[in-house]
This record gives structure tokens, C-alpha cells and sequence, in this order.
């Protein structure tokens, strides 16, 4: 069966390539690429893709698809719908599954679902350490084996530096990243929203940043000393980021993901100052800080604006986006966390932290990176496809180049669409941006060459 | 939720206007009298329903609000932790939405948890009355204490008020200084600098006091490095019960040590004006945050505070339930 992808717009950072060409796929794998006008073969199948963007599948390394275990919150089916609908091609689950992902059974038991439901590719990551516990290490090789891509006991990090030596220690053997929220739980505990002045406003107990980044300039010294590559997850501070910033500079190894609420939200939506504001103008970068006061909203306290690392202030989002732009940070990943809403509707303090985020991310990269020129889209189609394929060293995605599978991103920059909560493909509705008016939007998006969505009105 | 009636939320002190807040007051002042009869009861409120939800115990608010409901004659439904049905695994929400169908006209709630009643103002038809959210704020409690200082100072302008204590995990804490920087009063908070820290300025839009006195220069709202920095000069000092359980969690070393450097003494007290009041929301300790003799002493209006806070929660019902503001 082949497929001709034409007239639309490529890029391919990898390759590198940034003009119109026409991708042929034969097989679920690219055959070649064909210059407009340049004669296809007869018996192919023809997707216009005129004004879109074609890009390598975009790869999210950081989501939780709660199976096994929490099916009422997601499935690996209705994650991967989700995730094909956001335009991502394979998602990367967290191990933080019941059990936990610490074998090579669940492992390949994740993957096997995901064959089953046939639309988004899976690429486990496993855990660090016995049920993520923090003290034995995990089965590294035999998940390795499985299909596991990388190594994280996120949500629960290592707490125990010696622990972590040795993790990176052994990781390194089978040439998997090491994967860490860096959150000193010590210094966190207790806490569910950003220490700051509108933690102290709402009298929520705050997380401060430094318990992000002390377990960020812990892991880079172990990365330097062990020669493992560490991986940043949802970096969210300042000092997050000039210490991996400072690190690249020495060329240790270390990369980090940022996640689209923390480039577009800050610690003001916890206090209900969330609403979308047209065009950058008035978005948190230039709003004055008494848009903190005045008015207590009955918006304020919503759990959809709880998540671990929290929103963070306006320096912090800043930083974010200079990061993004300097090329500090490498990958966007959503962090997509379903609750059920039985969970998401208790006390702000007692609610479980996350939010959903496979659908909304890339309106939010173009309403907040895009759009506002903070990046150009083809450092967009590196940040969500051939950085996160390059980490996680998935040969032939990320890419589009004769031989490499045929997972196809296709974006309409300019489809002006609205996120809706009640259109969303996951189990779970904890979105913040329910809501929220976008310029730019998946509209088809292609796993192995099969058509595994397309947007109705595109 | 639209309120089907003109009723009124009270959340915080957070989100009102000077003019709001003087409105109540005043309306409490109206309050007073009902309270210095021999029958204390006013038929104002027959036929509402007022229900006092409270998820964290308290034996003086909750008996303040239950006395105003009944003594402007409105139906008062204690429910408190242990008899409701949270205990059950029902959410906080489900339990809010269950009393709302009962048609109450007001709820009042305490909760350990910050933004319980602005969450349950969003789904409620009745109108909500925060008697305590956490760390956030405590309106009732600085409303009352606003009324004791309007009382024997005459006004709150220009006043410098001291908050000593731990001003972190206070929603006394937070409250007052709301509603006494809005009233143009000046704010020093003191206390370890583990539960005061200097952050906490920022706590609100922090221009410059109202310059009546020479004294009164500087920012509203001023952590202060000791407490006796906080004292000096003050027209009010107002002490906040320290938690027992803070020193497990590491904040101080001992309560001991805290009332040696941090409790009120006579010798303390002596940096304020001479004229200064004393306050408290609370039940003491006695002989750690305060002394004995301060606690009984002349300038101490711990019970005025009591008394005031009656008539307080009276105004806000009323107001809550539908009332207007009444301005003698």
C-alpha cells in the first residue's frame, strides 16, 4: 500500500528540511521524498496536505495512562485517542501504574495494549527502583528488553543520593536515560501550590523552588561524575534552568522537557486570574502585579491549577521561555495526568495533583511560543519530535527520511478551533483550559502510515 | 451560581472595600443594643434558615454564630465533623449540595482546608459565611476585633497595630491585616523567623500609611525583626495562639524558649503607647504567647473581643441573608 502525503509544507529538523516536498510511505515506513511536480507513482493513494505543516510524529515523553490499575482515570485506549487527537504519535508512559512498572511483564503488557488499540505508539519508561519505593533497584535490562526507553521513578523520586549513584551507575550499562522529577520531598512536603506571595495570599502551604532545583544540581553532579545521561523532567524554576544551562556549557549530559501549562500559566491562576487574555500583549508576560489583587473570584482555589512542579511566578515563567528560545530546554511534554473529577472536586489541599494536557499542548505552544514569536515551528517540530526521539534513542522516528517510520504530525496554523473539555478523547476532564481559544491545531495525524485521526471541521 | 436572591457571600476580608467593611461595622453597631437588652431577641431573620457547617472544631465561633442566628430569631442547624457524613467518604461538595437542597438561606462554614467556602460558593444557593478556611482567613474574628479597637481607640485610621505571633499559619493573622491596612491602619508583624517570614509583606499591595502621625511613615504592612521593634509604639497589640504541634514539626525549639522571646510580658508591653489595647482571638496559652498578667490586666479586651464578635456575626447574617447595610 503506499501513500503520497502532497503539497503540503515539511519540516524535518533532523534531515535538516523546511520546504513543500511530498512524502511517499510504503509499508508504514517513508519511501522517499518527492519535490512538487515531481511524477508519483500510479498506484498511490494521494492526502492533500495543502497549507499544513508536515512534520515527524510529535513524541510526548512525559504522560500517565493509569493501566494498569486506575482504568477509571485512563486506558491505554482512551490515552492514545487522546494523544493521536493532540497530534502526538507515541507517548511515553510513567510508571506510576498499579503495579508499578517495575518488570518487564507490565512493560510489555502496556505495549501489547497499546498494539491493541492500535493508535498511538507506546514507549514505556520504567521504573528506577522496586515499586518505586526508592530503595532496590528495578529490572532495568529485563524492561530494557521489553521495549522500556528510559528509567524514572517520577512522582516519587529517588529520595537517596547514594541510591541514585548507583541507579545512574547501572543505567548506564544498558544505555538508558535516567529520568527525574526533581522535587526534595524534605522541603515540599505538605505544600500544593508554588511558595510565593500568592500561596501566602491564599494560605496554601507553598513548594518553594529550591526543592526543584537542590534535586536538579544533585543529579547533574551525579551525571557528571557517572557519565549517565540524566533527563530534567517538567523543569519549572529559574535555577532549574540556569543550572542545566550551566551544565550543557561543561558538556555533561543532561536534557530537560518543559510541559505547556508551565510556559503558559503562572502561581495567579491558583487565585482564579486564568482566563485567556488575547494575544501576548496582555498574557502574563506584561500583566502588572496587581492583577494578583483586588476582587477574591470564585474562581480562586480550582483544582484544575494544582499539579507537582506547581504553577510557578512570573520570573520563573519567563526563564521558561528563555530557555525555550536559547535551546536549554529540549523537549515539550505534556505531564498529562487524568484524575476523575470525584478526585478533582475535594478541598484544594486534599485534591490529587495533575492535569490532563495530550490535547490542549500544541494550541498551547502556538497561542503562547508560535504565535507570539517566541520560536519558529521548526524549532517547535524539534522540541516535540526530533529532540524527544534523539533522548530517548528511538531510531527512525523523530525523523522523516527514506526508511523511517511513518508517523505524521499534520498542523493547520492558522485553524482557529476552541479546546472543550467535553470534546476531549481521555477518560478524565482535569483541564485548566477548557475553554480557551487556539490559532493553530493538529488536523491529521498518521501512525505507520495509517490515518489515525483527522479533524472534522479542518 | 446565581443567587436566586440578593445574598451575599462572605469569603474574606480579601475581596472588600474599605466602604464594605465600614458598612458592616456599622451595621453592627446597630447590633448592640439588641444585646444589651433583658430579652435579647429581635425578630429580623424569622423564617431563615441558617446552618453553622463546621468540619474543624471550635467551641467559641460556633456558639457566637449559633447565638446570633437565634438572637435575631432565624432557625440555627449546628452540623459539626463528627456527626456529618464526611466521615462517611461523602465529598465536601456532595455534603454542601445535600444542605443546599434543604434550602437553607445561609451556610456558615470552618473548614481546615484554604477556599472550602469559595468553593462551595460556586455550587450553593445559599449564601456562604467563612468562619475559618484553613490559613486563609477568619473575616468574623477581624470584623469583631476591628469593632474592639473602633471601640475603645474611635477609630482604626492612623493606628499602628501589632501582630505577634505565628503569623504564617494564621488566618487571624491574615484577615486583620486585610481589613486593618484597607481601615489606612499601620501593620508590624513579629514572631520567629519561621512563622514570620519576610515575604509575608507582599501579603498586600503594600504602599505607604496614611501619614496622620510623623510615626506612621513607612510601608503598611512591615515584618519587624523582633518583637519588641513590633511593640514599640503600638496602639494595639494582638497575640495569636501558637499551636503545640508546631514545635514538633520544627518551627521552634521549645514553647519554653518561645515565651521567653517571643511571649507578651508587662515588660514587653511597656514599648507600646500608653494607652495601647491588647487582643487575642483566642483560647490562650496562657504564660507562652501571653502572660497571666497581661491576660488579666487592664489593657487586655479579650473579653470585649467575645462580646463584639455576638454582634458582629449578627451583621453579617443579616447582611448575608439579605439585609441592607444600616448606617446610623
Amino acid at each position: 500500500m503506499k501513500l503520497l502525503i502532497a503539497n503540503g509544507h515539511l519540516i524535518d529538523p533532523a534531515a535538516p528540511e523546511n520546504t513543500g516536498m511530498n512524502v511517499l510511505i510504503e509499508n508504514g515506513r517513508v519511501s522517499a521524498w518527492l519535490r512538487p511536480g515531481e511524477t508519483a507513482p500510479e498506484d498511490c493513494e494521494v492526502f492533500d496536505a495543502s497549507g499544513l505543516l508536515v512534520a515527524p510524529g510529535f513524541i510526548d515523553m512525559h504522560v500517565h495512562l493509569r493501566e494498569p490499575g486506575q482504568e477509571h482515570k485512563e486506558t491505554i485506549a482512551s490515552g492514545c485517542a487522546a494523544a493521536v487527537a493532540g497530534g502526538w504519535t507515541s507517548v511515553c508512559p510513567m510508571p506510576n501504574t498499579n503495579p508499578v512498572n517495575d518488570n518487564a511483564a507490565i512493560t510489555r503488557y502496556m505495549i501489547e495494549q497499546a498494539e491493541r488499540a492500535g493508535m498511538a505508539n507506546v514507549f514505556p519508561i520504567g521504573a528506577i527502583t522496586k515499586s518505586s519505593d526508592g530503595s532496590e533497584l528495578a529490572e532495568m535490562g529485563e524492561m530494557k528488553a521489553a521495549g522500556a526507553v528510559a528509567v524514572s521513578d517520577d512522582g516519587r523520586p529517588v529520595p537517596n543520593a547514594g541510591i541514585m549513584r548507583r541507579a545512574m551507575q547501572y543505567a548506564r550499562d544498558f544505555g538508558l536515560p535516567v529520568i527525574d522529577h526533581c522535587e526534595d520531598k524534605s522541603l515540599s512536603s505538605g505544600g500544593v501550590m508554588h511558595e510565593g506571595r500568592i500561596s501566602l495570599l491564599l494560605g496554601l502551604k507553598g513548594m518553594p523552588a529550591l526543592a526543584e532545583e537542590i534535586d536538579v544540581v544533585r543529579d547533574i553532579i551525579i551525571a557528571k561524575e557517572t557519565g549517565t545521561h540524566i533527563h530534567i523532567a517538567h523543569v519549572s524554576t529559574k535555577g532549574s534552568i540556569e543550572a542545566v544551562r550551566r551544565a550543557k556549557n561543561e558538556g555533561i549530559p543532561v536534557t530537560c522537557e518543559v510541559t505547556p501549562h508551565h510556559f503558559s500559566l503562572t502561581d495567579a491562576a491558583v487565585n482564579g486570574y486564568f482566563s485567556q487574555r488575547p494575544g501576548r500583549q496582555d498574557g502574563p508576560g506584561t500583566a502588572g502585579p496587581d492583577q494578583h489583587f483586588g476582587e477574591a473570584r470564585s474562581s480562586a482555589y480550582d483544582t484544575n491549577t494544582k499539579m507537582a512542579p506547581p504553577l510557578r511566578s512570573l520570573e520563573h515563567l519567563e526563564a521558561i521561555l528563555e530557555g525555550i528560545k536559547d535551546g536549554t530546554i529540549d523537549a515539550i511534554a505534556t505531564d498529562h495526568a487524568p484524575h476523575h473529577a470525584d478526585e478533582k472536586s475535594l478541598e484544594y489541599d486534599k485534591a490529587p495533583f495533575g492535569i490532563t494536557g495530550l490535547e490542549t499542548a500544541i494550541g498551547l505552544a502556538f497561542d503562547q511560543l508560535v504565535n507570539t514569536g517566541v520560536i519558529g515551528l521548526e524549532r517547535l517540530v524539534e522540541l516535540c519530535s526530533s529532540n524527544p526521539a534523539r533522548i530517548f534513542g528511538l531510531d527512525g522516528r523523530g525523523t522523516l527520511i527514506a526508511g523511517s517510520a511513518a508517523d505524521v504530525t499534520m498542523i493547520d496554523p492558522c485553524l482557529n478551533w476552541v479546546y472543550r473539555n467535553s470534546d476531549s478523547r481521555s477518560k478524565s476532564v482535569n483541564s485548566p483550559f477548557d475553554g480557551w481559544h487556539f490559532t493553530g491545531a493538529p488536523v491529521a495525524t498518521f501512525v505507520a502510515g495509517k490515518l489515525v485521526y483527522q479533524r472534522k471541521d479542518a | 451560581m446565581e443567587k436566586p436572591f440578593r445574598r451575599w457571600d462572605l469569603l474574606g476580608i480579601r475581596g472588600l472595600s474599605a466602604a464594605e467593611i465600614n458598612g458592616i461595622l456599622d451595621t453592627a453597631d446597630n447590633f448592640r443594643e439588641v444585646n444589651a437588652r433583658e430579652i435579647k431577641k429581635v425578630p429580623t431573620l424569622r423564617g431563615k434558615t441558617v446552618i453553622n457547617l463546621f468540619f474543624e472544631n471550635s467551641t467559641r465561633t460556633r456558639t457566637s454564630f449559633e447565638l446570633a442566628a437565634k438572637r435575631l430569631s432565624a432557625d440555627a442547624v449546628n452540623i459539626s465533623v463528627s456527626a456529618s457524613s464526611v466521615s462517611k467518604g461523602e465529598t465536601i461538595l456532595d455534603t454542601a449540595l445535600n444542605l443546599d437542597a434543604m434550602q437553607p438561606d445561609c451556610i456558615v462554614v470552618r473548614h481546615s482546608s484554604a477556599g472550602v467556602p469559595h468553593q462551595l460558593a460556586k455550587v450553593s444557593k445559599a449564601a456562604i459565611v467563612n468562619a475559618g478556611d484553613g490559613a486563609n482567613e477568619h473575616p468574623t474574628q477581624a470584623l469583631l476585633d476591628a469593632m474592639t479597637i473602633r471601640e475603645h481607640k474611635k477609630k482604626i485610621e492612623g493606628l499602628n497595630v501589632a501582630i505577634i505571633g505565628d503569623i504564617i499559619h494564621s488566618r487571624v493573622a491574615r484577615s486583620n491585616i486585610h481589613l486593618l491596612t484597607k481601615l489606612g491602619a499601620k501593620v508590624k508583624v513579629a514572631g520567629p523567623g519561621t512563622l514570620v517570614p519576610k515575604d509575608f509583606e507582599y501579603l498586600i499591595e503594600n504602599t505607604l500609611a496614611a501619614e496622620t502621625q510623623p510615626a506612621n511613615r513607612g510601608p503598611q504592612l512591615e515584618v519587624m525583626p523582633r518583637v519588641e521593634d513590633a511593640i514599640c509604639g503600638a496602639d494595639v497589640v494582638m497575640i495569636l495562639r501558637i499551636q503545640r504541634e508546631r514545635q514538633n514539626s520544627a518551627y521552634f525549639p521549645t514553647l519554653r524558649e518561645y515565651s521567653i522571646h517571643y511571649g507578651l510580658t508587662n515588660e514587653r508591653l511597656d514599648l507600646a503607647k500608653k494607652d495601647a489595647i491588647v487582643l487575642h482571638p483566642g483560647p490562650m496559652n496562657r504564660g507562652i504567647e501571653i502572660s497571666s498578667d497581661v491576660a488579666d490586666g487592664s489593657r487586655s479586651l479579650i473579653l470585649d473581643q467575645v462580646k463584639y464578635g455576638v454582634t458582629v456575626r449578627m451583621a453579617v447574617l443579616y447582611l448575608a441573608t439579605g439585609g441592607s447595610a444600616i448606617t446610623s
